[in-house]
């Protein structure tokens, strides 16, 4: 029989790093205990893992690292309930309990000799850092086209992964765009929201997939730009976000129509999700 | 094979010393599935247990594991137990659930280790109750599929009959007397005279349910609804679940509950979003998971007919009645 799906692997906090000027989201690094352990974690960019707080509980939270960056998870957490309070107070050298990988993952291997487009917005760019990771790896990177990211926030202090934009706007192999939604001193990028960035970026739908992850309200009005620029639903892909306990299928609450956000999802493309009911 | 009535304390004394044996047992006015400590302790009159027995295998509340900081210690039942005259809807209930707690990419080692480790042994139903609609659900009064024994009561006497192997090897070690001509006999009329009243059309109503979502129809089933979840916790087929932890400081034991679609909290999201705000949405849900999703997942209706969430039910919803009005409805696709 397969491993207990429910319990958690042991891992330790080797870093809780303040990620945002607000200070409500944090950057959690935690270590495998072993190459045994690390081997059992077999992940994929897009995929979840319910971290466990002993003494707390457990919550659902998309994995931040990439495959290609051995020996560790990140994850990127907002403070919002027990679990991830008592996250943001844990001292590093704590150990926690984390318990995956959960659902499916972007489709990297569909997406190879495409041109990919990257659309995320506030702190939803978590499994989107794991995607760009993963492609950037020189043996990886040859396998896409063009890279474009267009990444937004509400102020410059809340765009996550400073130092990692940085250097990727070094880069010429792949083309970052932020933007903030109001002007800020000292901030050199663009000013809008996404959809009206996205308008001017006018990324090309030949050959091309986009990626789209962030708030309701962010993709609500940037799926008729995208359509605009030729998308069809099948080229566009989705994360979708639900209340979650099981995260393998069985509890019963993360479901849209007759499928599960923990174990069908959570990446779906628009064309999967035309399908579904609007319930999410 | 036959047992006379008499003799049956016996004989579930006989099982208790190798099994935990679950019987139903009178509690006031209604029967409920426990553990029983001596053979009388069961009852027979009953026509359904109020709660059904899928808690044998999927309790109500348990324990997954207990921990100490990082150090988990699995909480895995691996007793042997008999489930004793568990009426044929539910050993049909357990079917379905077997499908949700092994599906295509995971399986719970704590319903899957109890399953494999429980025998199931049938009472047939010889007066189905007036709210009894397991026909129009793919079961009947005397469905023996699930089980591994089935009994059949002829007055003084149980009619017993093997159903699997694994209930051909328990027969063996329960020291019965064959069954007579006259005693089949017996049984034939009692299955003959158990009629299942009400039916319930369920001819395309999948296709309905697959065109009218955002129907105006499910503006109203919810209206009397006080979002109790009673529905939900007598069904033999509901499985959703709570995960929580029970601790203090670092010690304590994460800790599984049965919980109901029925409840706002169930589906609301840390941010404060909830994909279904209102009575409507979840009342739609649960019809929806158990007419619609299930079929299309499972290729059947998570429901059996027992009737319990309509016996339950404070004030007076009726499954029956909301199947009908959805099957008498034009289906509008119209979002």
């Amino acid at each position: 029989m397969q491993r207990n799906p429910y319990l958690p692997l042991p891992m330790k906090l080797v870093k809780n790093f303040t990620e945002t000027e607000d200070k409500l989201i944090h950057t959690f690094t935690f270590q495998f205990m072993s190459e045994e352990d690390e081997k059992s974690f077999p992940y994929m960019p897009g995929q979840f893992a319910e971290i466990c707080v002993f003494g707390k509980g457990e919550a659902p939270f998309g994995i931040a690292s990439s495959p290609t960056e051995p020996g560790f998870l990140k994850f990127s957490v907002a403070k919002v309930g027990v679990v991830s309070t008592a996250l943001h107070l844990m001292e590093e050298g704590t150990m926690v309990g984390v318990r995956g990988p959960l659902g499916n993952y972007y489709p990297v291997e569909q997406m190879k000799g495409k041109d990919i487009v990257i659309i995320g917005g506030g702190f939803a760019f978590t499994t989107l850092r794991s995607l760009v990771n993963y492609m950037l790896k020189p043996e990886h990177r040859g396998d896409y086209g063009k890279i474009t990211v267009i990444y937004g926030a509400r102020n410059p202090g809340l765009l996550l992964y400073k130092d990692e934009r940085d250097e990727w706007s070094k880069r010429s192999d792949i083309d970052l765009i932020c933007t903030i939604d109001r002007p800020a001193d000292g901030w050199t990028g663009k000013v809008g929201f996404i959809p009206t960035v996205t308008k001017e970026v006018a990324p090309s739908s030949n050959n091309s997939v986009a990626i789209i992850c962030g708030p309701p309200v962010m993709i609500k009005f940037t799926m008729p730009e995208l359509e605009a620029c030729g998308f069809k639903p099948e080229q566009v892909i989705m994360s979708l976000e639900n209340r979650m306990k099981c995260g393998i299928g069985m509890c019963g609450r993360c479901n849209v129509g007759n499928k599960y956000v923990c174990k069908d999802g959570p990446v779906f493309t628009r064309a999967e999700l035309n399908q579904l009911p609007n319930e999410y | 094979m036959i047992i006379a009535k008499n003799a049956l304390p016996g004989l579930l004394d006989n099982l208790i010393a190798e099994y935990e044996v679950y019987a139903p047992v009178k509690e006031g006015t209604y029967s409920l599935f426990k553990q029983i400590g001596k053979g009388s302790e069961a009852y027979f009159g009953f026509l359904n247990s109020k709660i059904p027995p899928k808690g044998i295998l999927f309790p109500q509340s348990e324990k997954l594991f207990s921990y100490s900081g990082a150090q988990m210690e699995e909480c895995i039942d691996n007793k042997k137990k008999v489930v004793f005259g568990l009426r044929p809807c539910d050993a049909q209930s357990l079917l379905l659930l077997d499908s949700v707690f092994k599906n295509d990419k995971y399986e719970d080692p704590y319903y899957m280790n109890r399953r494999a480790n429980t025998l199931l042994v049938g009472m047939a139903c010889s007066e189905p109750a007036p709210t009894c609609f397991c026909t129009s659900m793919g079961g009947g009064p005397f469905d023996s599929k699930g089980l591994d024994v089935m009994l059949t009561d002829t007055g003084d006497e149980y009619l017993v009959e093997a159903v699997s192997e694994k209930g051909r090897e328990l027969m063996s070690k329960m020291g019965l007397s064959a069954a007579g001509e006259g005693q089949k006999a017996a049984a034939a009329k009692v299955r003959d005279a158990a009629v299942v009243v009400c039916k319930v059309n369920t001819d395309g109503l999948k296709g309905k349910l697959d065109a009218n979502f955002y129907d105006t129809i499910w503006e109203s089933f919810h209206e009397k609804c006080l979002g109790c979840g009673s529905c939900t916790y007598s069904c033999p087929t509901c499985h959703c679940f709570d995960i929580v932890d029970e601790a203090k400081d670092c010690n304590g034991c994460r800790v599984r509950n049965w919980d109901s679609c029925m409840f706002p909290l169930f589906t609301l999201h840390g941010s404060g979003h909830n994909p279904r705000t209102t009575g409507k949405e979840r009342m739609r849900q649960r019809v929806m998971h158990k007419f619609k999703y299930f079929v299309d997942n499972f290729n059947a209706t998570a429901c059996v007919g027992c009737g319990r969430c309509i016996k339950n039910c404070p004030v007076n919803l009726d499954i029956r009645e909301i199947l009908a009005d959805i099957q008498g409805s034009e289906a509008r696709s119209d979002k």
